[in-house]
């Protein structure tokens, strides 16, 4: 059957209207069917992106939480007041700070289940990330002193050696503690 | 800046060049950041979102003059100007909705396009013809460090990158791949190969269209990790992904090709007269169409025809760009209509 509106594409929205006792029937494409206005037949949960947040958020991971004082839900993010509840209601983060103020517990459930990990090992700022650069490399660097080692090849896994040596003292003069593999 | 836009609908993006064009029509790269010290977007201020649109565009504006950057505040623009940009991918949906104190940088030929105040502070998009992700990903990465050498971003030791949403959080970087896969979807094998990915942490989708739906036989595959990965991984395991995937459409085109050339082809004859030829057309309708000329193009039945064109057809024949051609608001028959007419007008001096 063609919509009545048009009458050029098949009706699939079948509408019938009653106003004051008054009955009136039409079908309608999807097309003219929006357009009309009288429903909105483009069905697009507005949500549909935090609602499938909110399922990850909610799954029963978070049983071993509960025990805590503080119930999560609770919490809230000091910096701009967005409470843990709001958050997996909307699926979205304040401010940075939300990121300590719901705190490790409850986030890495989350991020694990997301992504299957809880630690970014890309890029890192430049003006922040001298520290977190160095620890990188030279956890890089010990990974292939070992694998030198087992080739045994002496030679490279002494130039490998010094190079990590260096690093650490450069670490050492940014006061910052030489951090151990995960 | 804007006008320029309108005279032409093409973007650097759709030249038809880059790598393994006959598949693959863009790479696209996207950076999410955020300036230390400010809520994100949705539960920023105005004052906060005008502090962080004020501080991003002094930085590209210093930068922009070499880089030919150029600032548009989304709330100057006419609302179908914005929707003729989304419609172009330069700028995304939510944009086009809540414009207070957003904007958006745009190089000339739009292959970078920076958008200020969205869903976060910063999204850095590089926008690519052809499977040419690595290089996007560098275009992406440098305007990044321009604006991290002046901006203290908010980055977690452990989480990286800070975003609004946490599907984001690490690296920030979502890339996508925009492919034309007819051969796979005649032969019925598209599922199969969807589902196959949907288990190794990428996302598949239509480019278009709702849910499982896919229209003019446009997907689009985009990685759905940024945490625990780095942008080399991600980017390596996209590209990996994406060369089985142009294999196996290239296997089923020339399966096509020997069992049913005949049909085929006329398939696509087909598809060209309509386009040359109809009077009034519909979105839907144009963009299989345009795709089974595609496919007879890339098969070697069809010439007179480039892929730059094919290209422009997707943008030309959406709502907006219709209305921007038109000069004036149109209901969705007018848009058949002049639709059918900006088509044929295209194609006029095409034959087989």
């Amino acid at each position: 059957m063609l919509c009545h509106e048009c009458n050029q594409r098949e009706a699939v929205v079948y509408l019938t209207k009653i106003v004051n006792g008054q009955k009136t029937e039409m079908n309608l494409c999807e097309v003219c069917a929006n357009e009309k206005g009288d429903m909105d037949f483009s069905f697009k949960p507005k949500s549909s992106l935090q609602n499938f947040l909110a399922s990850f958020l909610n799954e029963s991971g978070y049983a071993p939480v509960e025990k805590k004082a503080t119930s999560p839900t609770k919490l809230q993010c000091s910096t701009c007041g967005l409470t843990f509840a709001q958050f997996r209601q909307v699926g979205r983060f304040g401010c940075s700070d939300c990121y300590h103020s719901f705190g490790d517990e409850n986030l890495q459930p989350l991020f694990r289940r997301m992504h299957g990990s809880i630690s970014h090992v890309g890029k890192v700022p430049q003006s922040i990330g001298g520290a977190t650069k160095i620890n990188r490399d030279i956890s890089e660097l010990r990974e292939k002193l070992q694998e030198l080692i087992q080739q045994e090849e002496y030679e490279k896994a002494a130039e490998i050696r010094d190079k990590i040596r260096s690093l650490e003292q450069e670490l050492e003069e940014k006061g910052e503690e030489v951090n151990g593999e995960e | 800046m804007v006008k320029n836009n309108i005279g032409s609908f093409l973007s650097h993006w759709m030249d038809g060049l880059g790598p393994y064009p006959e598949v693959v029509i863009s790479s696209r790269i996207r950076l999410a950041r955020n300036i230390k010290g400010l809520p994100f977007p949705y539960f920023a201020s105005d004052s906060q979102k005008q502090k962080v649109q004020q501080s991003i565009s002094e930085v590209l504006e210093n930068c922009g003059e070499s880089n030919g950057l150029s600032l548009i505040k989304m709330e100057d623009l006419d609302p179908l100007v914005k929707e003729v940009m989304m419609e172009k991918h330069l700028i995304s949906p939510l944009l086009t909705q809540d414009d207070h104190k957003c904007a958006v940088c745009l190089s000339k030929e739009e292959e970078t396009s920076i958008m200020i105040n969205e869903e976060d502070h910063l999204r850095i998009q590089s926008f690519l013809p052809g499977l040419q992700l690595e290089k996007a990903w560098e275009e992406a990465d440098y305007y990044d460090n321009i604006v991290e050498r002046n901006l203290e971003y908010s980055f977690h030791e452990r989480y990286g990158y800070l975003t609004s949403c946490p599907t984001n959080v690490g690296t920030g970087l979502r890339a996508s791949i925009m492919l034309h896969l007819p051969g796979l979807i005649i032969t019925k094998q598209l599922n199969q190969v969807l589902s196959a990915l949907s288990q190794i942490g990428l996302a598949v989708r239509g480019l278009y269209g709702e849910g499982a739906e896919v229209v003019g036989n446009l997907v689009q595959i985009s990685n759905q990790i940024t945490l625990g990965q780095s942008e080399e991984e991600i980017i390596q395991n996209l590209y990996n992904v994406t060369k089985q995937v142009i294999e196996q459409e290239n296997t089923a085109r020339q399966f096509l090709l020997n069992k049913n050339r005949e049909k085929i082809e006329d398939r696509s004859r087909r598809a060209l007269g309509v386009l040359k030829y109809a009077y009034l057309i519909s979105w839907q309708e144009a963009m299989q169409l345009i795709s089974d000329v595609r496919m007879g193009f890339e098969m070697g039945f069809i010439s007179g025809i480039d892929r730059r064109m094919l290209n422009e057809l997707l943008i030309i024949i959406r709502p907006a760009c219709l209305q921007m051609v038109a000069g004036q608001e149109l209901e969705v028959n007018e848009r058949d209509l002049e639709r059918a007419k900006q088509v044929r007008k295209k194609l006029k001096n095409v034959s087989m």
